[in-house]
């Protein structure tokens, strides 16, 4: 009993303080972000980078719903996009108050004499804010029961993301006069008061997005630990076993899909500050199917690897533009084919599998053998160690 | 104390006018321990499919501590979900293992233990420290120890069965139903498994269903004899043994397959054996 409880607490010790280190590590990898990287990096490149770790906010949820829970989504550029247009539409509405005309400047030029009903929320600030993680989480966490509940997965699930994806881009792509269609909402002038396009303003934006992935990250690690995180493992690996051991897989997919979908919202949000454009593009399917493929370069169902995925396929994408603008698209797809070939788990999977115990060995610290308990206790086995090393 | 822990009345399961179950009658007391046993296709499996929700009747009931696997609602009466009719107490012990191969065993069996099972509670309540004692007691009686937090991946087939085990245990079901606990075992597995089964069976009301004929024999006290979807006789191991009836449907099954097992008493029945492992 004694002897229990106090492994018990050294446990939970042990826990406690890796909850420490990690906390560190992550908050020494934001101030480098913040202090450091603008040192080293010109404006432009900031600016990139900032979008890109906006991207792998939507990265770190599509890890939860595909890499943990096992539902491939090919969808979340419709979350991601309705994040965008809903903080868009707040940004649009900084009209000033000497303005002639108080709409957005497109409206007027379809003929629109009167603010659409759906826009007039829009004037308040917190009211956006909360529709940017609301809007694509309640529209998730329905589109996901009707699925979920009807027992739709695998290959038929991103079918009906996509499908739905179509859906929205059509949708979006025909409101002229409402969401001034193909072209998208553009040309923010200023929020709070402060101009958008301003190298200041951008880098409060950069920082947003440091602390918001911080946050995502954070709340993804907290969801995929303990028994929640091994029950959405369970249902990714086998759902029926789940449901006779008195699990509804239904309400969890539901919920990952919502949080999911809301961390998609976010990007969608902080991907316009910084580019200061969405538009019915972010619904394409193929970049949809992009998001996925960052996930899948940096390892599904590692958080880390969704990131760092996210960030290094990006930082490609956009240097293998400059330098080969004519054929930069068959370096990236050949990128992607020799990963999943040579790297099916992704990039920390293989540093898990391979690099990880040869690093160890490199230190010169002992390796911890994956074999069978039994070997490591076994004497037989223990003496050919010390007698003969291995 | 001479509830009944399952009753079914004329159960009738027919796939597209294939009748796996038909006009089933079987009961089952509290506490027992009862084998049913069968040659292939005879509807065992579906026989639990039926009982876990899994495969809805198309005819008859299935009834569990008196009351039916049925909800009413609105629209009118409709079968229980899977889960739910798990939640009331009946766990399931699968043909091949079934754990969770990404998770360790002591995952495994934190989830099945969980009392919890809805999203938030699982999300937001912490396993308490009794939980967490429970955990590593059960991993001791499958004798797991060591193993406790690799990834069951790596357990060999005897282990992931008694793990799967350990998982139907950590669910405190009122009524286990093991599915060819012994299939792929060697044989002194098999005799710790047996062994199990019976200790268990103090405390339990456990349906086994089995192939292995000296296994049944280990255990067995009532023995089902199911065929063609029926029940054929029902009685101890001794009483099933000679019955004409069971002889013949196992003899003419072994002129086409000649496998034999010997039954007890000198007298050698003939039973197929090494079932395929995912008869439907």
């Amino acid at each position: 009993m004694t002897t229990e409880a106090a492994i018990s607490v050294r446990r939970t010790d042990r826990r406690r303080r890796r909850v420490l280190l990690e906390l560190g590590i992550v908050l020494a990898i934001a101030l480098v972000l913040i202090l450091v990287m603008p040192v080293l990096l010109s404006g432009f490149r900031l600016n990139l980078l900032g979008r890109f770790l906006a991207l792998a906010i939507v990265a770190l949820g599509i890890d939860l719903i595909w890499g943990y829970t096992g539902m491939l989504s090919l969808g979340h550029g419709i979350f991601f996009a309705l994040g965008g247009y809903a903080f868009a539409m707040h940004l649009k509405l900084q009209i000033p108050p000497d303005a002639s005309i108080q709409l957005p400047e497109f409206m007027s030029l379809y003929g629109v004499t009167e603010l659409p009903w759906f826009w007039k929320p829009f004037y308040d600030f917190n009211f956006s804010v909360a529709a940017v993680i609301l809007i694509p989480a309640l529209l998730a966490a329905v589109l996901g029961y009707l699925v979920f509940r009807n027992r739709i997965r695998g290959v038929y699930f991103a079918i009906l993301t996509q499908a739905a994806t179509i859906i929205f881009f059509n949708l979006f792509n025909g409101q002229q006069q409402l969401i001034n269609g193909t072209n998208g909402l553009t040309d923010f002038k200023t929020l709070f008061g402060a101009p958008i396009g301003a190298a200041q303003t951008q880098f409060v934006f950069y920082c947003l997005t440091v602390f918001l992935l911080a946050g995502a990250y954070a709340l993804c690690r907290w969801l995929t630990s303990g028994r929640f995180g091994s029950v959405l493992i369970a249902i990714r690996d086998d759902e029926g076993r789940m449901r006779s051991s008195g699990y509804n897989p239904t309400g969890f997919k539901v919920l990952v899909f919502a949080v999911s979908a809301g961390l998609a919202g976010i990007a969608g949000a902080l991907f316009t500050l910084q580019t200061g454009i969405i538009s019915p593009r972010a619904m394409d399917i193929a970049f949809s199917i992009e998001m996925v493929i960052w996930v899948a370069v940096g390892g599904r169902a590692s958080l880390v690897g969704a990131v760092l995925g996210t960030i290094l396929v990006n930082f490609g994408k956009s240097f293998l533009s400059e330098q080969y603008p004519q054929s930069w698209l068959f370096f990236l797809g050949g990128l992607f084919l020799l990963v999943v070939m040579v790297l099916p788990n992704g990039l920390i999977g293989a540093l898990r599998s391979q690099a990880g115990p040869r690093l160890w060995a490199i230190l010169g610290k002992r390796q911890y053998v994956t074999t069978y308990p039994s070997l490591e206790t076994d004497p037989d086995v223990q003496h050919e160690r010390q007698n003969f090393r291995n | 104390m001479n509830a009944k822990i399952l009753e079914i009345e004329n159960l009738t399961v027919s796939f597209d006018g294939f009748k796996a179950l038909d006009n089933l009658n079987f009961s089952m007391d509290v506490g027992e321990l009862r084998v049913v046993i069968g040659p292939n296709g005879a509807g065992k499996t579906t026989f639990l499919d039926v009982i876990t929700g899994k495969v809805k009747p198309t005819a008859g009931r299935v009834l569990f501590k008196g009351r039916t696997l049925r909800a009413k609602t609105r629209f009118g009466e409709k079968a229980l979900p899977e889960h739910q009719i798990a939640r009331l107490g009946i766990g399931r012990k699968f043909q091949t293992p079934r754990v969770y191969l990404n998770l360790t065993p002591r995952q495994n069996l934190e989830i099945s233990y969980n009392r919890h099972k809805n999203v938030f509670s699982t999300l937001l309540k912490q396993a308490v420290a009794a939980e967490r004692r429970t955990v590593t007691g059960l991993i001791e009686t499958i004798g797991l120890t060591l193993k406790a937090d690799m990834p069951a991946e790596l357990l060999s087939h005897g282990e992931k069965q008694w793990l799967e085990i350990g998982m139907l245990l950590a669910q405190a079901p009122d009524l286990l139903l093991v599915d060819e606990p012994v299939a792929g075992l060697t044989d002194e597995e098999t005799e710790r498994t047996g062994e199990l089964l019976l200790s268990l069976a103090e405390t339990y009301s456990i349906l086994v269903i089995e192939h292995d004929m000296d296994f049944v024999r280990q255990i067995a006290r009532q023995v089902t004899v199911l065929h063609e979807g029926r029940c054929l006789c029902e009685g101890t191991m001794a009483q099933v043994q000679s019955n004409p009836q069971v002889v013949e449907v196992y003899l003419g099954r072994e002129l086409s397959e000649e496998s034999e097992i010997s039954l007890a008493g000198g007298q050698t029945a003939l039973l197929e054996v090494g079932a395929s492992p995912d008869e439907p």
